[in-house]
């Protein structure tokens, strides 16, 4: 029958994570055979969207270990990929299901991920873990079937994020265009998205072509290649690590900045941050889940979000900037507008996928801005 | 938006008896309403008929008032009482439209109240399907086809137009009464028909049957800024056409992408909005088409519903706290979370568990009602159990439910399924039942494949998959040469005891237990947080699975472990579990850290800030020993484990632990009590009479007792509570069948008869008064008689089911002495170190004893309404060590309350609530079976006020004027003149059978209306009609006192369906013309329990 925690019956060869700081948890290899799989150990604690999850790029780098027991029960299925392929280093459940069940599946979790070459690791004690992470922090680790020392070894050896660029490894590298859709879309076929791919979801990109044409440029493309692109905004899309390692984008955007409007996610508003003289640094053990409550400090309603990220922004960091939310949980900013120019951007999630779609606002917000302050005469014409 | 500072005083309505489809989950929200307002500084007032619960003690509210739920009844507590406000959405269905008739009456508006929670326009848009399934369209939901019809034709057009299978649903009912679906136009018409009778605005809807589709609900919450969050999803186990409530269900959610939660969720919210429901928390249910994912919304409940107190206990998440706060303006984010503290409310748990919820049915007690489940509810309780895996909850569940069995089969129970052949079985496995989940099992361990039962029974493939992961380990278990830990570590995590492993290998629970535990594999003890352990939890609300880490905190404190009832159930109720949570706080007001270990989610002591722990578990020997252990590692010391306060589930437990570590009166005298011989030979010693009898085991062995003793005798197997299986016969003939159907049948199943559980014959007393007796002791030996209960139906009505009276009406100062007298006699003699129950039936002056049940008694929370002696706090301060002179001194006692409670100025009457309206065919006649669900109050100055107000509290309005119908039994007619007399004194118009007429007639009595029985032929009009047309207001009909005591039911049946009072004793009848009398000379009066009772009350507040 079926796998992990309790149905294999050791038809899974056992295996072994064990974490930089020598914690060791059992549990049995599954996906893409490998010995030893390393990255920095992060739990993500939403219920549903495992594979929106996956394959996320800005994952890049980590093990997701999902909190919640029973993964892969409804299966895969394109329309739910965040990105072409995963990125992640590998994921550690309590339970791996067998076969999906659900109209949209067609391919099972399991499957899916030896196509992608993930390995994954079942029939763990993922809460133990949890907290574990929760007082130790986002630690390096390793797991596969390899031996205890070799994992041991390899877990100590094993890099965190920190000042690391993942960003490279998972941007595109040559421009796409995406025409306008959705409802609306002549209204707003004039207004012309530039969006940075730090590691973009899918969703995203939907979400921006129901406001208008959108090109997804690398993360190194230079500001006056983009202006060139005569865009009325320009989207900054999360992505995976440090941001304080990327000081070409940084740059890039700082230029940008008060010449468009500009709008940024996740990494996107770390990036913003700094370009504006803002500050960042790295939460213990980062927000993954699809649970946050958010304050949206302008009506004081409250969104429930979803959340991906490890670093922050310093409060109060960022000179002629105001926060616009902040997160119930901890008091993390959440998001903030640029008070000199057109330009604003949230830590968390708005596209969702996995999660709410409470803040799905924040794209018309964007939409607005933009309209407020045009870049060009003809074009955007259509749109007033 | 801060706490309301406009507002003084709220009145907090209660949902009443507990019936089906309403059980204690309502006690366990009310109890938090009231608390919290409390705590904001309300003064809460607070009305509910039902003593059994801890809502209605005098410390939970200001104001109590135990009164019958009826307009007229909390017009007068709302004009006495003049409070600012009322808040219905805790009390259920009841509470909700009590307070929409306030409103029609304009009560709420003469005397400015305001109604907080849910306003009544919102509360008619979700209840009125009609309005709501237009409102749903409206903001582009799709709702299954329908219309609604009032009129059988009307019913038939629309059916015409939609097609078969069709189901039709009643408005404003609750437990989808009346509800059923058709897939003929024959079996359409009945249900039609039924339906409009059943709706209280005789308006039923006609909707296409999506039976079949997965079924799910969400819990959500919303807060006057418009803040909205899903608390909990729920997925149904059991797809359409099996109510919610009589459905397996799991949290969360299993099979839904995140793609389709998130669309179900914006749904909800979107549905919270456009009905209007400003503040608090709403249960949404929504049905999916499997093979499209097409997704129609089926209902949403404006109010705490039973999912939401089984999302509380699922989550950690306190949905009834939380929306009592929002009713008085606070926001979601304004609200800690309790669990973790450092963050707020306004956010969606997440769980790192599975939890899974099986209702618990009665059928067995209601011979006459098919098992099928449908849409009409039917279970009196459910259990809820908690695990890392589907499998590992599912099975915990099932070894909650106390049926006998230890998990999905793999124990002795599951050799009546061995016997059908698979064809049957597989027909079966098509209908919902309740032995429908040990059948799957069952098809898929003889080798039908998952794809075909998916086929049959329209479960989602997960489900079935993961029974079939239990299947293949039970087959890896049995195959296994020998079980090392990986073995035992896989078997534990899909859930199986230790009991199913022993039974697989041929060897005993204890050695399992041994083997498993000398390999390490033991259980670890995780904790209930809301967050998934994102954050640090405070509340040890513990759940047990075999996995790496142990979460229980130690501590250095003193505890107490206090072993709850499990499921609600005909014969054992929320009584118990009142006397489990008394015990709770008067142990922590006493210094002791205690901790609560149950598996029944609608209670308050499932609660996780009822005990310092709770450990929501299953109540059998493995899993308490298994908390025991956790416990006794955890440092500090164990004092001991209450065992006799939870009914028979903790008693049978009892045997199990260390001696030394249980409370209270020594098991042994538990046993002594239980076991006929020594039973017998004790009150013999005593010298307190018995009904004469004996024991048998064969038919010729009951024939001979039968003989000695004379008939009628009482016949019942040994072992068993709530009168199950107990029966009167008349003759040699009834003798041979119930032992037949003792030997063999399902009986025989139950455990059948043996040497060591004989059956017991007893000479059954006639028309003798039955007497309850509640008591206390304490190790000096004091004893403090509490009340004694004397009971209006005659012995041979179960005394659950009968009403009763405190202080007693009719017995003699003599007697109640000598009954005393014998009392206290046996409590010595047993070493009772708590509780007592004595139940006596007195015959001609002449008292017998019938029972002794050392340990709490279903009266105990009525006694301690009724008198004011906190009778099971009491209790647990004695079984603790100690004495009552002690608790006089503290104060937890009054000082005048020595040996018995003083003379009340006020008659307080308990009556049992029954479940015959929902099951049609069942015979109403009451006897030594017990078959109520719930109870209520009444409580005034005489008796028959007391009664009328129970009466009227139980749902049955005594008329004032009208026709009375007489079908009385002929050993009843003497006495039943003299009743005939008062009605008639009373301006009654007389109607009666043939027979009855002309002995009432004989003796000089004008009879109005002469009445046909079936079968009679003649002038006379036709005793069913007349009950149909409403010519009848009372009807009174007693059995024959020989022969077949079903007689009459056409009569009895006929007035269930119309809702005409029927009372079925003489005593009940004498009774009920007292109170018509009484009502006519005292005008309606409303008192609180804190006005009959002086102070101090056994209090924890
Ligand atoms: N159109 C339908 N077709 C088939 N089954 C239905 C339909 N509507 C409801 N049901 C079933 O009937 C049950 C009770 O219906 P519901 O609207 O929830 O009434 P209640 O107020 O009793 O909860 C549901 O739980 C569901 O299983
Ligand atoms: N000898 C008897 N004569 C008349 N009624 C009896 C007799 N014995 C029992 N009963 C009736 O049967 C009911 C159930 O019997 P009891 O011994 O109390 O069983 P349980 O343990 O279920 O309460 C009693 O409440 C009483 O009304
Ligand atoms: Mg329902
Ligand atoms: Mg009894």
């Amino acid at each position: 029958m079926s796998a992990g925690v309790s149905g294999s019956g050791g038809d899974r060869p056992p295996a072994l994570l064990v974490t930089a700081d020598g914690t060791v948890f059992t549990g049995e290899a599954a996906g893409a055979p490998v010995a030893v799989a390393t990255g920095e150990l992060v739990f993500n604690t939403a219920m549903s969207g495992y594979q929106e999850v996956i394959t996320d790029p800005s994952y890049a780098g980590q093990l997701i270990a999902f909190t919640s027991t029973h993964i892969g029960n409804y299966g895969t299925n394109a329309a739910d990929d965040e990105a072409a392929t995963p990125h992640c280093r590998g994921i550690v459940v309590c339970d791996l299901a067998d076969e999906p069940s659900n109209w949209r599946a067609t391919e099972g979790l399991e499957p899916f991920l030896r196509r992608h070459g993930i390995p994954a690791l079942t029939g763990v004690d993922t809460r133990r873990l949890a907290r574990h992470v929760r007082r130790a922090g986002a630690v390096p680790c390793a797991f596969g079937t390899a031996p205890e020392a070799e994992l041991r070894a390899a877990a100590a050896a094993a890099v965190g994020t920190d000042g690391l660029d993942l960003v490279t490894g998972v941007t595109t590298n040559e421009v796409q265009v995406h025409p306008a859709t959705g409802p609306g879309a002549d209204a707003t076929a004039g207004l012309r998205i530039v969006a940075y791919d730090f590691g973009v979801k899918t969703t995203m990109v939907q979400l921006l072509t129901t406001l208008g044409t959108v090109t997804v440029v690398p993360a190194g493309t230079a500001a006056d290649e983009v202006l060139a692109l005569e865009p009325d905004g320009v989207f900054l899309s999360n992505g995976p690590g440090d941001p304080a390692a990327l000081p070409g984008p940084t740059a890039a955007i700082a230029d940008l900045v008060g010449r468009v409007p500009v709008f940024g996610i996740c990494l996107g508003h770390q990036l913003l941050a700094t370009a504006l003289g803002g500050s960042t640094y790295k939460l213990p053990f980062g927000h993954h889940g699809a649970n946050h409550p958010v304050q949206r400090l302008e009506t004081g309603v409250v969104e429930i979000t979803s959340q991906n990220h490890n670093y922050a922004v310093a409060a109060g960091s960022i000179p002629d900037a105001e926060t616009t939310h902040v997160n119930l949980n901890d008091g993390v900013v959440e998001g903030f507008r640029a008070l000199k120019a057109p330009a604003f951007s949230v830590q968390y999630h708005p596209e969702a996928a996995p999660g709410p779609h409470d803040a799905r606002y924040l794209f018309g917000a964007f939409r607005e801005l933009m309209l407020a302050h045009p870049t060009r005469a003809v074009g955007s014409a259509g749109v007033r | 938006m801060p706490r309301r500072d406009d507002l003084q005083s709220i009145l907090v309505i209660g949902s009443g008896p507990i019936v089906i489809g309403q059980a204690c989950e309502f006690d366990y929200s009310g109890t938090q309403a009231c608390r919290v307002l409390r705590e904001e500084g309300y003064r809460v007032i607070l009305a509910n008929s039902n003593p059994a619960t801890i809502m209605t003690d005098p410390a939970t509210a200001d104001r109590t008032y135990i009164e019958p739920l009826d307009p007229e009844v909390l017009t007068a507590i709302i004009e006495k009482e003049r409070p600012d406000a009322l808040l219905p959405t805790l009390g259920g269905q009841t509470a909700l439209n009590l307070t929409m008739e306030l409103v029609e009456l304009g009560v709420l508006e003469r005397f400015g109240v305001e109604v907080i929670g849910a306003r009544p326009e919102a509360i008619t848009t979700a209840e009125d399907r009609d309005r709501f399934k237009s409102a749903m369209e409206d903001i582009g939901l799709e709702v299954p086809r329908s219309g609604f019809a009032h009129s059988l034709q009307e019913a038939e057009d629309i059916a015409t137009e939609i097609g078969f299978p069709i189901m039709v649903r009643p408005s404003f009912i609750l437990g989808g009464k009346g509800t059923g679906i058709a897939e003929d136009a024959a079996h359409f018409g009945q249900l039609a028909a039924e339906g409009l009778a059943a709706s209280p605005v005789g308006q039923i809807l006609v909707e296409q049957s999506i039976a079949g589709w997965k079924e799910f609900e969400l819990e959500v919450m919303r807060d006057a800024a418009d803040n909205c969050v899903v608390v909990c999803s729920i997925e149904n186990f059991d797809p359409m056409g099996v109510h919610t409530g009589d459905s397996i269900t799991v949290a969360p959610a299993q099979t839904l992408t995140d793609v389709e939660y998130q669309a179900m969720r914006d749904d909800a919210f979107a549905c919270l909005r456009r009905v209007g429901v400003e503040t608090g928390g709403s249960n949404v249910q929504f049905a999916v088409e499997p093979t499209t994912g097409r997704r129609v919304i089926i209902e949403m409940n404006p109010r705490v519903s039973r999912s939401s107190a089984l999302a509380s206990k699922a989550t950690g998440f306190p949905i009834a706290k939380i929306a009592a706060r929002l009713a008085v303006g606070y926001l979601l984010n304004e609200i800690p979370n309790d669990i973790t503290k450092a963050t707020p409310a306004s956010f969606e748990p997440t769980i790192d568990y599975v939890v899974t919820k099986i209702p618990r049915w009665a059928f067995e007690k209601l011979p006459g009602a098919d098992g099928r489940l449908g849409t009409r509810m039917q279970s009196v309780g459910e259990v809820m159990a908690i695990g890392r895996t589907f499998c590992e909850s599912l099975q915990k569940a099932l070894r909650s439910l106390e049926q006998g069995r230890a998990g999905l089969n793999a124990d002795p129970a599951e050799a009546a399924l061995d016997e059908v052949p698979l064809e049957e079985l597989v027909q079966r496995i098509a209908v919902a039942t309740p032995e429908r989940i040990f059948e799957l099992e069952a098809t898929l361990r003889r080798g039908v494949a998952v794809d075909e039962v998916v086929d049959r029974t329209g479960i989602d493939p997960w489900f079935v998959r993961q029974l079939a992961r239990i299947v293949a380990e039970r087959a890896r278990i049995a195959a296994a040469p020998a079980l090392g830990p990986a073995d035992f570590r896989r078997a534990k995590r899909l859930g199986f005891s230790d009991a199913q492993l022993a039974y697989l290998r041929g060897a005993t629970p204890a050695d399992m237990r041994a083997t498993r535990l000398s390999h390490g594999v033991r259980a670890t003890f995780k904790t209930v947080d809301t967050c998934a352990a994102e954050f640090e939890a405070f509340t040890p609300y513990h759940y047990a699975t075999y996995e790496e880490e142990d979460e229980v905190r130690p501590s250095e404190r003193a505890r107490v472990i206090i072993l709850g009832s499990g499921p609600n159930r005909i014969g054992q109720g929320i009584e118990f579990d009142y006397c489990c949570v008394h015990a709770s706080m008067t142990l922590r007001d006493a210094g002791y850290e205690t901790v609560m270990i149950n598996c029944n989610p609608e209670t308050v002591s499932t609660d996780y800030d009822t005990s310092d722990r709770l450990y929501f578990e299953p109540l059998t020997d493995e899993d308490v020993a298994n908390v025991l252990d956790a416990e006794l590692a955890a440092g500090g010391s164990v004092k001991g484990i209450i065992v006799s306060l939870g009914g028979q589930t903790p008693l049978k437990l009892a045997g199990a632990l260390p001696p030394e570590l249980v409370l209270g009166t020594s098991p042994a005298s538990i046993d002594l009590a239980e076991d006929r011989e020594r039973w017998n030979m004790l009150c013999h010693e005593l010298g307190i009479p018995q009904p004469p009898g004996g024991t048998a085991t064969t038919t010729p062995e009951a024939l001979a007792v039968a003989g000695k003793v004379g008939y009628p005798v009482l016949l019942r197997p040994s072992y068993v509570l709530g009168g199950r299986a107990m029966e009167i016969v008349y003759d040699d003939e009834g003798v041979r069948r119930v032992m037949q159907s003792m030997t063999t049948g399902a009986l025989a199943r139950e455990g059948g008869v043996t040497a060591d559980r004989p059956v017991l014959v007893d000479r059954f007393l006639e028309d003798a008064v039955e007497v309850d007796v509640d008591a206390v002791r304490d190790d000096t030996g004091e004893v403090l008689i509490a009340g004694v209960m004397e009971h209006v139906e005659e012995a041979g009505v179960h005394s659950g089911d009968s009403a009763c009276a405190l202080p007693p009406q009719t017995l003699r100062p003599e007697v109640v002495d000598e009954l005393e007298r014998h009392t206290r006699a046996l409590a010595e003699s047993l070493d009772v170190r708590g509780l007592i129950n004595v139940q006596f039936a007195v015959k001609d002056g002449q008292v017998y004893v019938l029972e002794a049940n050392p340990r709490a008694s279903r009266t105990v929370p009525f006694v301690a309404k009724a008198t004011g002696v906190p009778l099971a706090m009491v209790a647990s301060r004695v079984m603790v060590g100690q004495t009552l002179a002690d608790l006089r001194r503290e104060g937890l006692l009054r000082p005048d309350v020595i040996g018995r409670v003083p003379v009340l100025d006020h008659v307080s009457v308990k009556e049992a609530v029954l479940p015959f309206d929902r099951f049609p065919g069942v015979d109403t006649l009451l006897g030594p079976e017990m078959r109520s669900t719930g109870e209520v109050m009444g409580i005034d100055t005489t008796f028959g006020l007391a009664f009328a107000k129970s009466q009227m509290a139980a749902g049955t309005r005594l008329p004032d004027t009208g026709t009375v119908f007489l079908s009385l039994a002929d050993r009843d007619k003497p006495a039943g003149l003299e009743v005939a007399r008062t009605f008639s004194g009373l301006g009654f118009a007389i109607a009666a059978t043939l027979g009855t007429a002309g002995y009432l007639r004989s003796e000089g009595l004008l009879v109005d209306t002469l009445v046909a029985k079936v079968g009679e032929e003649g002038v006379a009009s036709d005793a069913v009609e007349l009950i149909a047309q409403g010519k009848v207001q009372l009807v009174v009909n007693t059995p024959r006192g020989l022969g077949p005591r079903a007689d009459g039911q056409h009569i009895r049946t006929a007035s269930v369906t119309h809702k005409v009072p029927c009372l079925t004793t003489l005593a009940a009848a004498r009774a009920a013309a007292a109170g018509i009398a009484d009502a006519r000379s005292h005008p309606l009066q409303v008192r609180p329990l804190q006005d009959l009772h002086p102070a101090p009350f056994g209090t924890s507040q």
